[in-house]
C-alpha cells in the first residue's frame, strides 16, 4: 500500500475534538470540520443541522486535491489555504501537517483575519495530535501481539455476506 | 487507504468505478443509489457537465451495517472517463481500496477499454500500487446491446490477474451488486492481512 491506513485511537480522538471546539469558539465560527485528504470525515464541531458531512468532507478533499494539481502545474508545492467567499457564509480550508484538511465555516459574525489567526494556532495542536497518532499506529503495527487483537483478523465470509444480505 | 476510527468504531473504504467514457460508471452508481434503502446511504453527487458527462467525479457513501462492531461505510467514486480528464482521474485514485473496471462490452469500444486498463495501471503505479495487489473486479457492462463481443474474448485481452468478473447490464442492474459486492469482499478481505 502507498500509504498506512489512518487509524484514529480514543484518546487523540478526544483531543482532536477539543481542538475543534476551542477553534469554533475562539474564531466565532458556524462549523469546523476536519477531513483527511481522501475525502474520509474525521471530527466535526459546530451546528451541522442542515449540513450534508459526508459530502462535504469529499468534496472539499476533490478541492483541495485538484487545488494541489494546479499548483504543481505551476512548480508550486501547494497551496496550503483555500478561501471561498459567498454572500453570507465563507469557507476557510487549510492543510494540516500535509495530511488532513481544516474546514472552518463562518459567517458576518467573524473574519477572515480572525479566522486565519486561530486557525493557524489550532494546526499547531493538531500537528502535535497526529504526529502522536502517527507514532501510535506504527508502534502498534510493529507490535505483533496486537495484531491478533485485531478486530479484523476474525472476520468470516459469513460476516461480509451478511453485510449484503438485504 | 482505510480509515479505521476506534473511538467511533467505523471503518471506511474507498472503491473507484474506473473504465473508458460512457462505459456506464455512473449508472453503475445510481442503480445502486436507487436500490438502496435511504438509511444506508448518503447523497449521490456528480460533478457533470450539462450533457451529463462526469467532469470530476461521481461520489456515494454507502453504509453496510455493523462487521465485529465495527459500522462498515463504503464511499463509491467514478472517475472521468474521457481520455482528456487524465489530471481528474489520478487525483481521484488517491487512497484507493478497491477498484472495478467497467468494460464497454461493444465491440467498437474494445480499444478503448484496453487504452483506459493501461491507463489505470499507469496511474495506479503512479500512486505507488500495483494493480497486482489492490482489490480488482472486471465488469462487461451492455451485455444486452447486439454489438457486444463475446464475454470470452473480453476477458482474454481484459483479464489482469484472474479477478472476478461479471456481465452485467448496468441500466436494469443486472450484475451491478455482484460486482460492488465482490470488491468489497477482497477490501474486507485485506484487512484481515494487515
Amino acid at each position: 500500500m502507498a500509504t498506512p491506513d489512518l487509524v484514529m485511537y480514543e484518546e487523540e480522538y478526544q483531543q482532536i475534538k477539543d481542538t475543534l471546539q476551542r477553534l469554533q469558539v475562539d474564531s466565532n465560527a458556524k462549523i469546523v470540520f476536519l477531513v483527511d485528504k481522501n475525502g474520509q470525515q474525521i471530527a466535526t464541531h459546530g451546528d451541522m443541522k442542515g449540513v450534508d458531512a459526508t459530502s462535504l468532507a469529499s468534496l472539499t478533499a476533490g478541492n483541495v486535491a485538484a487545488t494541489d494539481g494546479l499548483a504543481k502545474l505551476i512548480g508550486e508545492k501547494e497551496f496550503s489555504i483555500l478561501f471561498h467567499e459567498g454572500e453570507k457564509d465563507n469557507i476557510h480550508i487549510s492543510l494540516v501537517a500535509q495530511r488532513v484538511i481544516l474546514v472552518v465555516i463562518f459567517d458576518e459574525k467573524s473574519s477572515l483575519g480572525l479566522v486565519r489567526l486561530r486557525v493557524k494556532k489550532a494546526s499547531q495542536e493538531l500537528e502535535r495530535t497526529f504526529e502522536q497518532l502517527l507514532k501510535k499506529a506504527e508502534a502498534d503495527r510493529g507490535n505483533m501481539a496486537n495484531r491478533f487483537d485485531s478486530p479484523f483478523a476474525e472476520i468470516t465470509d459469513e460476516d461480509i455476506d451478511s453485510l449484503f444480505s438485504e | 487507504m482505510t480509515f479505521i476510527n476506534y473511538a467511533a468504531r467505523e471503518i471506511n473504504c474507498k472503491i473507484v468505478y474506473y473504465g473508458p467514457g460512457l462505459c456506464g460508471k455512473t449508472t453503475n452508481l445510481q442503480w445502486i443509489y436507487d436500490k438502496t434503502n435511504p438509511q444506508a446511504k448518503g447523497k449521490l453527487i456528480s460533478l457533470a457537465t450539462e450533457t451529463d458527462r462526469t467532469l470530476f467525479f461521481d461520489f456515494l457513501p454507502l453504509d453496510l451495517g455493523t462487521v465485529r462492531g465495527f459500522k462498515t461505510r463504503f464511499h463509491l467514486y467514478t472517475v472521468p472517463g474521457q481520455v482528456f480528464y487524465d489530471a481528474s482521474r489520478k487525483l481521484i485514485l488517491k487512497g484507493v481500496d478497491g477498484v472495478i473496471f467497467v468494460a464497454d462490452s461493444q465491440e467498437a469500444r474494445m480499444e478503448a477499454n484496453v487504452e483506459s486498463l493501461a491507463n489505470l495501471e499507469k496511474n495506479l503505479k503512479e500512486q505507488g500500487y500495483d494493480l497486482k495487489n489492490v482489490p480488482y473486479a472486471l465488469q462487461f457492462n451492455k451485455r444486452d446491446l447486439p454489438t457486444a463481443l463475446p464475454a470470452e474474448e473480453m476477458y482474454r485481452q481484459l483479464n489482469v490477474k484472474g479477478e472476478p468478473t461479471f456481465e452485467a447490464i448496468a441500466m436494469n442492474g443486472t450484475g451491478v451488486f455482484d460486482t460492488l459486492k465482490a470488491v468489497a469482499k477482497l477490501v474486507l478481505n485485506e484487512l484481515k492481512k494487515k
